[in-house]
C-alpha cells in the first residue's frame, strides 16, 4: 500500500519552495481589474455609502469614477503581486497579510464596478454584516469538520449535523420559549449524531465517507417527515422561535463601520469570535491539541506513546458535532427564525470545502467560509445593483476556488496523513 | 515528499471493504433490513398520527381502538404504498390495474441508469457523489439537441440521447482527470462540480441564445423539446410508461457485459480489488480512473436523456429530481452489481410512484424517505444490522484482498 513517506526534512522550509501559483493568480487578478474594470470599465460614478443610517457617527459617502478609481486599485494590486514576486526571489512565502489584503482591494474594486451609476451604492454595513451573517453556519460546519479530520475521521455528515441542529433548536426554542435551551439542546441532538457516527467509524470500521452520506440522508428524511406531519399542522406553538435578540456591546460598536458589523450582533456571532480562537489555541498550544494531530497523522505512534486513539477522536468528532448543532441553531434561531424544508441545503458540504480551502487550520477556515458568505451576498446584492451580471457564473466562483485549491494549484493542501483511515490494533 | 510522488501516491480505497461486505452480503442480511426500514417507517407513521395519539389517550376508554388505530394507519399508509406502485385494486380491470407497475418502472429507469453509473466507480474504488452534476450537464446537452436542432425523428432521439451521454461524460472526465493528475479528493471534487453544473445549467436555460424558451423572460425554462426527439410513450393514453425504459434495459446489459465480461471491466475491478497489484501488474491505474469517470458519468447522462426527452413541456433545473443523491443509495443498496441495482432501482422507485397514492390517502410520503434511508443504512452497516438481530459474525474469508485497508497504514 502505497503511502506518502515521512522523511527527514520533509516540511523544512528549504526543501518547500513557494510556488510560483500564489504570484501568478494575484498578477491576472491584478491585470483583469486594471483592464476591465479599470481602463475598459464602466464610464459614470460609484458611491460608496460607509455607514448605516442607524449608526451614530456618520462617514460621508464617498463618490468616486468607477474607472479611475478601479484603475488605481488595479495598479495597486499588480504593486503587490510585483512585491509577492519579490517574496518569492527571496524564497519567502507571501505573507498571509498581504495576500488577505489583495483579496480585499480585489473585493472593492468588484463591488466598485457592480455599483457603477446605481443608485443605493456600495452599503458597506448591509453587505459586510450579512456577509458575516451567512458565514456563521459554514463557520461552525468548518470547525466541526476541522476538529473530526484532525483527529483522523472525515466527516461528511456536517450537512445532517447543521440540518440536526437547526431542526431541534427551532422545535425546543418554541415549545420552551428558551432559545438558549434551544441552542444547548441543538447542540446535543447533533452531537449524538456524531456519537454515532463516529462508533460506527471508529469501533465498527465502517466506511466513514459512506456512513456520513446515508446519515445525511436519515436526518434529511426524518426533517422532512417531521416538518410535514408535525411542524406544519401547528407551526405556532412548534416552529415560530423568532430569534436571538441583537447585543450591541457598549462603546465598541459604536464604532464606525466595523461596529456595526461585528459588534452588534446576535449571539451566536459572538460564540463564533470565542470558539475560532480557542480551537485554534487548543489544536496548536496545548497537549490535547497536540494528542489529536497525532492521532491524525499517525496513528500508530499516537497509540505507541499511550494515547487513546479510538477515544480521542470518537470525542473530537463529537465535540465537533456539537459545534455544528450551533451552527445549525445559528442557521434558526440565529437568524432566519423558523425551519425549514431542508435548510441547510448543501451547506455542510460548502463546509467541508471551506476546510480545505482553510488547510484544516481554524483562522483560515474561518476566512475561506467568510469567502463563501460574501459571495451568497453578492448573488443577492450584484443582481440588485446591476441586474445585467449573470450571477449563476458568480455563484460558481466560490466552487471553482475550491475545486482550485484541491486541485492544488493554487499551492499545496495537505490533509491530515491518517484523515479517513480507520485504525485497529495488530 | 516530491511532486512526482505526489502523483503517483495510490489513494486508498476505504469504500472497498464495506463494499466488500455488502456484495457478499447474503439476502438474509438485506431482506432483514428491509423490513427493519419499514417497521421503523411504521413506528413513525403511527407516532406522529394524530388520529392513533387521540385514541390511546382514551385508552382506558377504548383500548380496543387504540391498538385497532395503529393497525389502520399502517394499513392505509404502506397499503396506498401498494396501491400505488404495484397494483390498483380499485381499477376497472386487470390491465389498468397494472396501470401503478408501469409507474413504478418510469421511476426506476432513472435511477437505474444513474445508480449503475455510481455503482461502476464504487466497483473501481472511487465514490463519486458527482452523478447530480453529470445530470444537470447531460440534460444541458439533450435539451440544445432536443430544442435547437432539427432532424428527423428517431434520429432526433438518438442523437439528443447521443448527446447527452457526450457531455456528461466529458464531465464526468475532469473528476478523472484532476483525480489521475492532481490527486485530488473524488468526493470533494464531485460535490464541488455539482454546484458547478447546476450553476451552469441554469446560466444556460437563462441565455436567449443558448437553451431559453422563445419570448422566455427571467425565468430559467427551456423551450418543449421538438416531438421528434421524444422517448415516445410505450401503451398510448392513460400510462405515462414511454421508451426510456428501453434505454435502462441497454444500460443494464451493457452494464453486466463491462464489469462481469469484458477486459475493461476486469482492469476496473483490478483497480477497486488493489491498485497496487493492479499497477504492478501493469495496469495504468490513473487512465483506469479517468475512464471509469468518463463512463460512470455515460451514465448518469442516460438517466439525463429519460428526464429531458420524456417531460411534456419545457426543461428547468428541477426535473433532476434528487435523481443524482438518490442514485447512491441505489448504488449501495444494489451491491453495486447489475441485478442488485435493478432490484434497489425498482424498490426506490416503487416508493416515488406510491408517493403520490399515499398522498391522497392522507399518509405523508415523507415517511418513504426515513424508509429508504434506514435501509440503506442498515445494509451499509453490517453492524447494526447484525447487533439487533443477534446475526453471528461472517467468518473472514481465506481471500480478503482489502482486509489490510481496515489495518493502519505504515
Amino acid at each position: 500500500m502505497s503511502k506518502i513517506e515521512v522523511t527527514p526534512g520533509m516540511f523544512s522550509k528549504v526543501e518547500i519552495k513557494p510556488s510560483l501559483k500564489t504570484t501568478i493568480t494575484m498578477a491576472i487578478t491584478g491585470l483583469v481589474v486594471l483592464v476591465a474594470f479599470g481602463i475598459f470599465g464602466k464610464s459614470g460614478d460609484v458611491m460608496f455609502v460607509w455607514s448605516d443610517t442607524r449608526e451614530s457617527v456618520q462617514l460621508p459617502h464617498w463618490v468616486v469614477n468607477s474607472m479611475a478609481f478601479c484603475t488605481v486599485v488595479g495598479v495597486l494590486l499588480l504593486a503587490m503581486a510585483t512585491a509577492a514576486f519579490f517574496y518569492r526571489r527571496a524564497n519567502k512565502k507571501s505573507p498571509a497579510w498581504l495576500v488577505i489584503i489583495f483579496g480585499l482591494f480585489a473585493i472593492m474594486a468588484l463591488l466598485g464596478w457592480l455599483a457603477t451609476g446605481a443608485s443605493q451604492g456600495v452599503q458597506m454595513v448591509f453587505i459586510l454584516s450579512n456577509t458575516l451573517v451567512f458565514a456563521i453556519p459554514l463557520i461552525f460546519g468548518g470547525m466541526a469538520g476541522i476538529m473530526s479530520e484532525r483527529a483522523g475521521v472525515v466527516n461528511i455528515a456536517i450537512e445532517g449535523q447543521l440540518l440536526t441542529g437547526a431542526f431541534v433548536s427551532s422545535v425546543v426554542g418554541t415549545m420552551t420559549h428558551n432559545l438558549y435551551l434551544g441552542m444547548v439542546t441543538a447542540m446535543i441532538a447533533a452531537g449524538v449524531l456524531s456519537m454515532v457516527l463516529a462508533s460506527l467509524a471508529i469501533k465498527y470500521l465502517v466506511d466513514q465517507i459512506i456512513i456520513g452520506v446515508l446519515l445525511n440522508v436519515l436526518v434529511i428524511g426524518i426533517t422532512n417527515f417531521l416538518h410535514s406531519v408535525w411542524l406544519n399542522n401547528d407551526s405556532s406553538h412548534l416552529n415560530f422561535p423568532g430569534t436571538f435578540d441583537r447585543i450591541a456591546i457598549p462603546l465598541l460598536s459604536d464604532i464606525p463601520v466595523l461596529g456595526q458589523v461585528l459588534f452588534n450582533n446576535r449571539i451566536t456571532v459572538y460564540l463564533m469570535f470565542l470558539i475560532v480562537p480557542t480551537l485554534w489555541y487548543v489544536l496548536f498550544k496545548t497537549k490535547l491539541g497536540l494528542r489529536a494531530r497525532a492521532v491524525g497523522e499517525h496513528p500508530l505512534a499516537a497509540d505507541t506513546v499511550g494515547i487513546n486513539v479510538g477515544r480521542t477522536r470518537f470525542w473530537w468528532v463529537t465535540l465537533g458535532g456539537m459545534i455544528a448543532g450551533l451552527g445549525g441553531a445559528a442557521l434558526t434561531i440565529g437568524n432566519v427564525g423558523s425551519f425549514g424544508r431542508e435548510m441547510s441545503g448543501g451547506q455542510g458540504f460548502i463546509a467541508l470545502a471551506v476546510v480545505i480551502l482553510g488547510r484544516w487550520q481554524p483562522i483560515y477556515v474561518t476566512l475561506s467560509a467568510l469567502l463563501f458568505g460574501f459571495t451568497i451576498v453578492l448573488r443577492v446584492w450584484a443582481n440588485q445593483v446591476s441586474p445585467g451580471v449573470p450571477f449563476d457564473i458568480i455563484t460558481m466562483v466560490p466552487y471553482l476556488v475550491t475545486l482550485v485549491a484541491v486541485a492544488g494549484f493554487a499551492g499545496r493542501v495537505r490533509a491530515p496523513a491518517a484523515d479517513g483511515q480507520p485504525y485497529t490494533k495488530e | 515528499m516530491s511532486k512526482k510522488k505526489e502523483v503517483v501516491a495510490i489513494p486508498e480505497s476505504k469504500v472497498q471493504s464495506v463494499l466488500q461486505e455488502i456484495m457478499s452480503g447474503d439476502p438474509v442480511r438485506i431482506a432483514l433490513s428491509i423490513l427493519l426500514g419499514f417497521f421503523i417507517g411504521a413506528i413513525f407513521m403511527v407516532v406522529f398520527n394524530t388520529q392513533v395519539v387521540n385514541a390511546w389517550s382514551n385508552f382506558g376508554a377504548d383500548p380496543g381502538l387504540a391498538f385497532s388505530s395503529v393497525w389502520w394507519t399502517i394499513q392505509d399508509g404502506y397499503g396506498a404504498l401498494f396501491t400505488g406502485s404495484i397494483f390498483d385494486t380499485s381499477a376497472g380491470n386487470f390491465l389498468d390495474g397494472l396501470r401503478p407497475l408501469t409507474e413504478t418502472l418510469r421511476f426506476a429507469a432513472p435511477l437505474i441508469m444513474a445508480g449503475l453509473g455510481v455503482a461502476l466507480t464504487f466497483r473501481v474504488g472511487l465514490f463519486n457523489i458527482g452523478a447530480t452534476g453529470q445530470i444537470m450537464i447531460g440534460l444541458a446537452g439533450a435539451t440544445f439537441v432536443s430544442t435547437r436542432l432539427h432532424m428527423p425523428a428517431v434520429i432526433h432521439m438518438i442523437v439528443a440521447v447521443i448527446a447527452a451521454v457526450a457531455a456528461a461524460a466529458v464531465w464526468g472526465m475532469i473528476v478523472g482527470i484532476l483525480k489521475a493528475r492532481t490527486g485530488a479528493n473524488e468526493v470533494i471534487v464531485t460535490i464541488m462540480l455539482n454546484y458547478v453544473a447546476t450553476a451552469l445549467f441554469t446560466f444556460c436555460l437563462r441565455q436567449p441564445g443558448l437553451l431559453l424558451e422563445s419570448n422566455g423572460g427571467g425565468t430559467p425554462k427551456s423551450d418543449h423539446p421538438d416531438p421528434t426527439a421524444m422517448l415516445g410513450s410505450l401503451f398510448g393514453t392513460g400510462f405515462n410508461l414511454h421508451y426510456g425504459v428501453f434505454l435502462a434495459v441497454i444500460a443494464v446489459a451493457f452494464y453486466w457485459w463491462l464489469m462481469e465480461r469484458s477486459t475493461f471491466g476486469f482492469r476496473f475491478r483490478m483497480v477497486g480489488h488493489n491498485p497496487s497489484a493492479a499497477r504492478a501488474a501493469g495496469i495504468k491505474v490513473e487512465n483506469t480512473f479517468v475512464w471509469a469517470l468518463a463512463l460512470s458519468a455515460g451514465f448518469a447522462g442516460l438517466a439525463a436523456a429519460n428526464q429531458g426527452l420524456s417531460l411534456d413541456g419545457g426543461l428547468t433545473t428541477s426535473i433532476e429530481a434528487g435523481i443524482g443523491f438518490d442514485a447512491i443509495t441505489v448504488a449501495l443498496l444494489g451491491g453495486s452489481r447489475a441485478g442488485g441495482v435493478v432490484m434497489a432501482g425498482l424498490l426506490f422507485g416503487a416508493f416515488e410512484a406510491g408517493s403520490a397514492s399515499m398522498q391522497v390517502s392522507g399518509v405523508s410520503p415523507e415517511v418513504l424517505g426515513v424508509v429508504k434511508a434506514l435501509i440503506v443504512l442498515f445494509i451499509a452497516a453490517p453492524p447494526i444490522i447484525r447487533a439487533i438481530y443477534k446475526l453471528p459474525k461472517p467468518k473472514p474469508k481465506a481471500l480478503e484482498p482489502t482486509k489490510q485497508t481496515a489495518k493502519v497504514s505504515k
